[in-house]
């Protein structure tokens, strides 16, 4: 006798059952994550405290989680046009930092000035950074054939060391010690918190905006149509006559752009000055939170506030509870594989079947 | 009549609610060529694959040779002797036929032993093979020998033949049956699944036919008429097209100037030298072998695909040559591509935001948001002009049965009235009723005055509803000429051997 294991669809999905799924994926990595606390000498209701419930309830730290929430949300926004359209841009992290690299350009080169004018062509030059850089892979695409994966992730390394060179080099500070640091830059060139003695920007309502941006044009627009067509079926948006390599061009370059106004909110608002490292590694985990929200703007928005929550428990949980960061960077992958296994449950029953062998 | 090989009693299997077979009893003798007629959905598929180990019944009984078995999967059916040539060919393009058949032979590999045997099974059952060209180069009947040759290397005592002769011409289709008969009269038996009626009685002893499921009749299919088995097969008359009235000619509405394209792919046909006119109110057809140039010759005049190299495309008095597909349907023009799902439609899309693909051109659906009301009503109108038989009101494409969706994507075109519709295969797959519903409103299409232009593998189809037929063979496209004058001997010759273009300036 041998046992098979079969997945067979389901016909119907309730609402109910669709809205339950990621929160049960949630619970149960929950549980599994607080057993490897456990086995690790550690109080899983005491990780669970300073995980979840402070960066909820603790003032400060909410505000924090919005903050970090405001990258990802923008980067994963941006990349859900792309991954919709089956066009893989892994280098979000790259066309982040172009981002930064162009807007800081900005605050450097207007380094002493000041005018209201500052930030919104910091902004302006963020956004065209990322959709230059973004450009690359998908000229070398739609000309050459290359794979988008390869020249993307790639060019994330480039986008690295550029920055590398600038605060080394041109951009270093004088007054810095021979730190690989750029000038701080001035109030004109910073993102001004909303309120009086808070930490929280404007750069959290452009996110906002461009959640509603997505979820309309996903929804209603012929663009939108477009994009989910290419990706769904090529030759049927062949077909519509929708040109392939317009659209590769267009989603790259809307992802790019979203990704170097992040990466410019981020040096402007948090940062306030160029240096090594500032990326963190967020164009790539946006990637896992585009997914996370099953690749639609409401659920990018959300997942963007768990994995901030996330992100900004693991800081505290390093000093109070000695956890190492890498936990944290486990639980998100966790936390992905149980999405996907109840999406996967969700469209499939498992069967057993018994086989005379 | 031989002993019995295979006796099938009370067989019954549903998938969820729908019972693809009900009680289905079917007995094969050896030496007997079996037809199992019934349209698409009639459960046939169902019932060989049962037979094939590749599903299993939820009651019945299989016999063969007399013995109750249980067939839990292929390499079961055909370790009792049960070999099955598939409709699609799963052949290995880059490797060689002596190659493809080795492969599902355990332990064998494609040397000089097995090519030996090979060729002495070819020879014996005259089937010509070139067992080292690779596959690709072969032509579809080449392919069909290779699949044949490896389900008699393992010696089968039943053969299940799934709609062999679709893929074939005239004349491979006659050595294809020579074969059956000489496999036959060697003791086998031979289950042969067709919609072609005329072939059925040409090559069956006994025919079951299967409706909804059910057995409706087992009968002998050279005693009663190509008709009285459709009849069987439908339930009822309606497989006959209503002649439309005598209506005068237009101006050609598409026109191809010695056309010629690039292939696509290594596979893929050189368009040579192409010339056509369909008017307006015509119907013109054309027909040959799949794989002859038809794909390409679609995709260039949708302006789907291929580079043209020489020629001209007009439409409607216009020069299109180098226009993208949609400045094409804002001339007036309408194309239906082979490929229903994915192609035509988005599977996953309900069938109003389906409506978008081909309207958002010419249809007035908004330009930057869509006008999601129109797209509903568009798509509510298609489905009730069209007889489109759907399980909910906006269904997703891929929920509709073959027939439906072709209906819809027929629909869908024929709403946006245009002066010229170009099909591609527009029965293809579909069952007969269906297929009779759709070449009628291309018929009515032309009677009110579009030009239609067809293109089929389905010769039939092509002489009930083409004004002018136009054959098409290894790129190149013979003079189309009136359907009247044309009989079925010598269209086969120009499906097999083409016209060389010197003559095809008629």
């Amino acid at each position: 006798m041998s046992f098979n294991l079969a997945l067979v669809p389901r016909r119907d999905v309730s609402l109910i059952r669709q809205v339950l799924t990621p929160v049960v994926a949630l619970l149960v990595a929950l549980l599994i994550g607080g057993v490897i606390v456990w086995l690790m000498g550690r109080s899983p209701a005491k990780a669970f405290d300073v995980f979840l419930r402070e960066p909820l309830t603790d003032p400060w730290a909410l505000q924090e989680v919005l903050l970090k929430s405001t990258p990802l949300m923008l980067i994963s926004i941006g990349l859900i046009f792309c991954f919709r359209a089956n066009r893989w841009n892994i280098g979000a992290e790259g066309q982040f930092l172009l981002g930064g690299i162009f807007g800081g350009g900005v605050a450097i080169a207007t380094h002493g000035l000041t005018g209201p004018w500052i930030l919104p062509l910091m902004m302006l030059a963020g956004a065209l950074g990322g959709m230059l850089y973004a450009a690359i892979p998908a000229m070398l695409r739609n000309r050459f054939g290359i794979s988008e994966i390869l020249t993307s992730l790639m060019l994330v390394y480039v986008a690295e060391l550029l920055l590398d060179y600038l605060v080394r080099g041109p951009w270093r500070d004088p007054k810095g010690f021979n730190f690989p640091q750029s000038v701080p830059f001035t109030d004109a060139a910073q993102l001004q918190p909303l309120f009086e003695g808070g930490r929280l920007h404007a750069g959290f309502a452009l996110a906002l905006l461009a959640v509603l941006v997505a979820i309309l044009v996903f929804r209603r627009s012929l663009f939108g149509f477009a994009v989910r067509a290419s990706g769904e079926a090529p030759r049927a948006a062949n077909f519509a006559g929708f040109n392939e390599q317009r659209i590769t061009l267009v989603v790259f370059l809307i992802s790019g752009g979203l990704a170097g106004l992040a990466g410019m909110i981020e040096v402007s608002g948090q940062v306030g000055q160029l240096r090594p490292g500032f990326g963190q590694g967020l164009g790539f985990t946006a990637i896992i939170v585009a997914f996370l929200g099953r690749l639609s703007p409401v659920g990018a928005m959300l997942s963007s506030l768990v994995i901030a929550v996330l992100l900004i428990g693991a800081e505290s949980a390093q000093v109070s509870l000695k956890l190492p960061f890498d936990l944290t960077r486990f639980f998100m992958g966790l936390l992905l594989i149980t999405v996907l296994a109840g999406e996967s449950l969700n469209r499939y029953r498992l069967e057993f079947r018994k086989e005379a062998a | 009549m031989g002993p019995e090989r295979i006796r099938l009693t009370g067989i019954t299997k549903a998938f969820g609610t729908l019972k693809a077979n009900d009680h289905v009893d079917l007995t094969l003798h050896a030496g007997e060529i079996h037809a199992l007629l019934g349209e698409n959905g009639a459960g046939k598929s169902t019932l060989m694959k049962m037979l094939y180990g590749l599903l299993r019944p939820d009651a019945g009984e299989i016999r063969i040779n007399g013995q109750p078995v249980t067939l839990p999967s292929p390499r079961a059916a055909r370790a009792q002797g049960i070999g099955m040539v598939f409709q699609h060919f799963s052949l290995f393009e880059d490797f060689t036929a002596l190659e493809n058949i080795a492969i599902p032979l355990d332990g064998r590999i494609a040397d000089a032993g097995l090519r030996a045997e090979v060729e002495a099974k070819a020879r014996h059952f005259g089937l010509a093979i070139a067992l080292d060209r690779p596959v690709h180069t072969l032509s579809a009947g080449e392919r069909q020998r290779i699949e044949i040759l490896r389900a008699l290397m393992q010696e089968p005592q039943v053969l299940i033949l799934d709609e062999p002769t679709s893929v074939l011409t005239p004349d491979e289709a006659e050595a294809l049956f020579a074969t059956l008969e000489s496999l036959a009269s060697a003791g086998a038996g031979i289950l042969f699944i067709s919609h072609k009626l005329e072939e059925v009685r040409r090559l069956c002893s006994r025919a079951t036919i299967l409706r909804g499921g059910k057995v409706v009749a087992e009968t002998d299919p050279r005693a009663v008429s190509a008709a009285e088995l459709a009849a069987l097969m439908v339930g009822e008359g309606v497989l006959d097209l209503r002649p439309v009235a005598d209506h005068a000619l237009g101006e050609p509405m598409l026109h191809l100037d010695g056309l010629s394209v690039a292939p696509e792919g290594v596979h893929g046909v050189t368009l040579r030298d192409i010339h056509l006119t369909v008017r307006a109110g015509e119907v013109v057809a054309i027909a040959g072998v799949a794989g002859n140039g038809q794909s390409e010759l679609y995709a260039a005049i949708s302006g789907e695909g291929g580079r043209i190299t020489a020629g001209q495309i007009r439409m409607a008095g216009q020069d299109v040559t180098r226009r993208d597909i949609n400045s094409r349907r804002r001339l007036g023009a309408a194309f239906v591509p082979e490929a229903r799902l994915g192609q035509a439609t988005l599977p996953q899309g309900p069938l109003s935001e389906n409506i978008i693909l081909s309207w958002h051109a010419t249809g007035s659906l908004g330009r930057w948001l869509l006008d999601t009301v129109r797209t509903g009503a568009v798509a509510r109108r298609v489905i009730e002009r069209f007889d489109v038989r759907t399980p909910s009101s906006d269904p997703q494409a891929v929920q509709l049965s073959g027939g439906n969706l072709q209906k819809y994507v027929v629909g869908r075109e024929i709403e946006r009235q245009p002066r010229l519709m170009v099909v591609d295969q527009p029965s293809w797959g579909v069952d007969a009723r269906a297929a009779t519903h759709i070449r009628q409103t291309l018929l009515d299409l032309a009677a009110a005055g579009a030009a239609v232009l067809v293109i089929s593998q389905d010769l039939d189809e092509a002489m009930a509803m083409a004004d002018r037929i136009a054959v098409m063979h290894g790129g190149y496209l013979s003079a189309a000429r009136p359907v009247p004058a044309l009989s079925r001997a010598e269209i086969g010759l120009l499906m097999t051997q083409g016209e060389s273009p010197a003559r095809g300036a008629a």
